[in-house]
């Protein structure tokens, strides 16, 4: 058979899965057991936490898209990171970025206080530096890129090899590109982690988080600590996110454009002192020239929303340094460069005029209270 | 003047303020607006905050009689939760017969992290009190257990935790505030998979968890935050209204069930009857003082694993599943289902046999359900006469 590309994929996701209907849309299973025949047989479905028709297509059909072995869904994207986290063991150590998601960042603390499981902040600017913190209890390389909110793209392959020399787990949260412009598998990852709730979800109606995996063994456990200790995602948003993932490819492609427009028209204006975006996806940083102008710039935006989270259909604009990043104490966050004059953008679908009109009278207006307060 | 439970149960989400609209709208929404930097509203991301689970949080809290409610995306993820408050080092002392899943979850999970546990009978205060260490933080319990029924004094166990600076963690799940309120009784944290009677028709997999005190609350919720094992909002709505009718279902449910009770205890292929609300139960008069109904669910011994298998093929009316507290009735086999993740020798030393099985009793017509245990304990003699005379 011939191997579909992505787009034809995801359109047909889950479709005429259900044979005794024909239905081409899934239906959604909220039967949360399921009858066995007779002692000792099973249909393969017990009971809704351990496994679910609804959640098998997302989960088969997004292992697919990642090129991995199998695929977990979780009731959001702590929830799948805390997934990952049950790999480890009292004593082990984690190499991570310094600019990572503040939710991430509080969860390794906990479980650094609380179970003796250490994150080890680095750079991951240059290999040879990030190397020389891989102690003997290292375990894994957790790798956030482009990096939030900074938008520092890290190397993939590099640190696949790296990860390879020292035998260690390569996990990456994909969340901000996605399977349609990266495949960090393929790069040499082992797992593929997702905060589904943003580009997979897409209309920012389900908080979901993903998990994919390649290696039998690593596979194995992770199941296992998905049903045993139980954060799963309900059937119904489940069937949200494979709903979401039909139209991934026209929204990211439109995402992207769009983002590249703003970042061009952001770096021409006098208020923005620079624009942080890699050349890809639909995020952007960017800092404006003056921090007391952060308050009435997200009080003065109409069209774009002053809201956490990103990825969904609609542009958001986030202050990292109160909303995803509060948990990181001040002069930690300041130093890895989430300065008050930050602003994080996830540019959505709308036409692009209308965000750059937007962004213009946005800015004018600043322009005329502050000649208002001189 | 102080409403009933069955009332509250009914109306304990209010009406929507904006709409007028009698039930609590779902917010899928993930996100919130803000209007100002300086000011946020009361949401501003669905995994800290929505405002459908909100309401559904509240009225658990509500119902069990305590500071804080939370939901969560199953049972095991609200019981794996409530453990996380713990650090490596800590001890905790469960009873014996706990649900299999929290078994799994306490020895490969919780054993991970280095936090210690044992095991004891419960109904032994004795045995209980001998097992206390230094470390011990919390003593966990379900009441009745699950499959065999053993009833724990919930107010006593609480007073020696909390003499030995532990919390008591109670599983409600099949009581249910109807019937028994562990945290008037001395409990610190309530909870449930919500999955079973409080929504009540199998189609929502969910936890819930309510803690007796804001500070407590205040420690949970970072975990249910920071962790994320949150309930959606459609599964939040979908348990406000299973709970709208708990009262009548589990009413009706717990009547059935005495009435099987009561006939398979008389039938001679049953060896034993596992039901609280019989008189010469062990614990019934502890059961009876803490808590105001036998319930739904019991248990019963046929001789072997062979005379199960025959019951089960000829079983006409209840589904042969795993789970329980729903609108059907539900037959399972614990030493393959609930408990199939503990090891056999542990499974026989509490009582869960090859013969053993659960009735989860539904809301079906009881004589349906007696006619039909009648004619596939027929069969059972049935084969057992014809492999006697082979």
């Amino acid at each position: 058979m011939t191997k579909h590309s992505l787009e034809t994929l995801l359109v047909q996701l889950g479709n005429r899965s259900d044979a005794a209907t024909g239905a081409v849309n899934p239906p959604i299973y909220l039967s949360t057991a399921y009858e066995h025949q007779g002692l000792g047989q099973s249909t393969g479905y017990d009971y809704t936490r351990t496994k679910n028709p609804t959640r098998s297509v997302l989960e088969e059909g997004f292992a697919e898209l990642e090129g991995a072995d199998a695929a977990f869904a979780c009731s959001s994207g702590m929830a799948a990171i805390q997934l990952i986290l049950s790999l480890f063991r009292p004593g082990d150590e984690i190499l991570v970025p310094e600019d990572i998601y503040g939710g991430t960042y509080r969860l390794l603390d906990h479980f650094a206080s609380a179970y003796n499981i250490h994150p080890k902040y680095a750079e991951f600017k240059d290999v040879q530096d990030t190397e020389q913190k891989i102690t003997l209890n290292t375990r894994a390389l957790f790798i956030e890129t482009p990096t939030n909110p900074l938008m520092q793209e890290i190397d993939l392959i590099a640190y696949a090899a790296l990860a390879k020399k020292h035998n260690l787990l390569l996990i990456v949260d994909n969340t901000f590109l996605t399977p349609f412009f990266q495949q960090p598998i393929e790069l040499g990852a082992d797992i593929v982690i997702h905060s589904a709730t943003k580009y997979i979800g897409g209309h920012n109606d389900v908080l979901a988080g993903l998990v994919a995996a390649k290696g039998e063994s690593i596979c194995e456990r992770l199941s296992f600590f998905h049903n045993s200790v139980g954060a799963v995602l309900s059937p119904f948003d489940s069937w949200l996110l494979v709903r979401g993932l039909k139209t991934l490819p026209l929204r990211m492609r439109q995402h992207e454009a769009n983002a590249k427009a703003i970042a061009e028209f952001l770096s021409q204006q006098a208020e923005i002192s620079d624009v942080l975006y890699p050349g890809k996806g639909g995020m952007l940083s960017f800092r404006l020239q003056e921090e007391e102008w952060v308050g009435p710039f997200l009080e003065n935006i109409k069209l774009i929303t002053f809201a956490e989270s990103l990825g969904g259909v609609e542009s958001f604009i986030t202050y990292p340094a109160t909303q995803t990043h509060a948990d990181i104490p001040f002069e930690e966050r300041t130093k890895r460069g989430v300065c008050n004059r930050l602003l994080r953008f996830s540019v959505g679908v709308e036409l692009a005029e209308d965000l750059i009109a937007d962004l213009t009278q946005a800015f004018s207006k600043l322009k005329k209270e502050v000649v208002e307060y001189d | 003047m102080t409403d009933r439970i069955e009332t509250k149960f009914i109306h304990s989400t209010g009406v929507d303020p904006l709409t007028g609209a009698v039930n609590v709208p779902i917010y899928l929404s993930s996100t919130f607006h803000q209007k100002s930097l300086d000011s946020f509203g009361p949401f501003d991301y669905s995994r800290s905050g929505n405002p459908t689970r909100l309401a559904l949080e509240e009225t658990i809290a509500n119902l069990e009689g305590g500071k804080r409610g939370f939901a969560f995306s199953s049972g095991m993820a609200a019981i794996s939760s409530a453990f996380m408050l713990l650090s490596s080092g800590d001890h905790v002392l469960v009873s014996e017969d706990v649900y299999g899943g929290t078994y799994r979850f306490i020895t490969e999970v919780l054993d991970k992290f280095n936090i210690e546990y044992t095991f004891v009978n419960m109904t032994d205060l004795n045995e209980m009190a001998n097992a206390i260490q230094p470390n011990t933080k919390v003593v966990y319990l379900e009441t009745p257990s699950n499959p065999t029924m053993n009833i724990t004094d919930i107010e006593i166990a609480a007073k020696l935790a909390k003499a030995n600076g532990c919390l008591t963690f109670v599983d409600n799940t099949f009581m249910t505030p109807l019937y028994q309120n562990p945290l008037a009784l001395g409990a610190d944290i309530v909870l449930h998979s919500a999955t079973k009677f409080l929504s009540g028709h199998s189609d929502v997999v969910a936890g819930l968890a309510v803690t007796k005190d804001e500070e407590l609350g205040n420690r949970l919720g970072f975990i249910q935050n920071t962790f994320g094992s949150v309930l959606g909002a459609q599964d939040s709505y979908l348990l406000i209204q299973g709970i709208k009718t708990l009262g009548a279902r589990l009413g009706q449910s717990s009547e059935s069930a005495r009435t099987i009770a009561e006939y398979l205890h008389n039938h001679p292929l049953i060896e034993e009857v596992y039901y609280p609300g019989f008189s010469f139960h062990p614990g019934n008069p502890i059961h009876k003082r803490q808590a105001k109904s036998a319930g739904a669910v019991l248990s019963f011994r046929l001789k072997d694993k062979k005379s199960a298998r025959v019951f089960v093929e000829h079983l006409r009316i209840p589904v042969f599943a795993v789970s329980l507290g729903a609108v059907e009735s539900i037959l399972s086999y614990p030493a393959t289902m609930s408990h199939g993740s503990m090891p056999v020798e542990e499974r026989e030393k509490r009582g869960i046999t090859d013969g053993l099985l659960r009735y989860s009793v539904g809301l079906e017509h009881p004589d349906d359900l007696v006619q039909d245990l009648t004619q596939a304990l027929a069969q059972v003699a049935r084969r057992n006469g014809l492999s006697i005379a082979n």
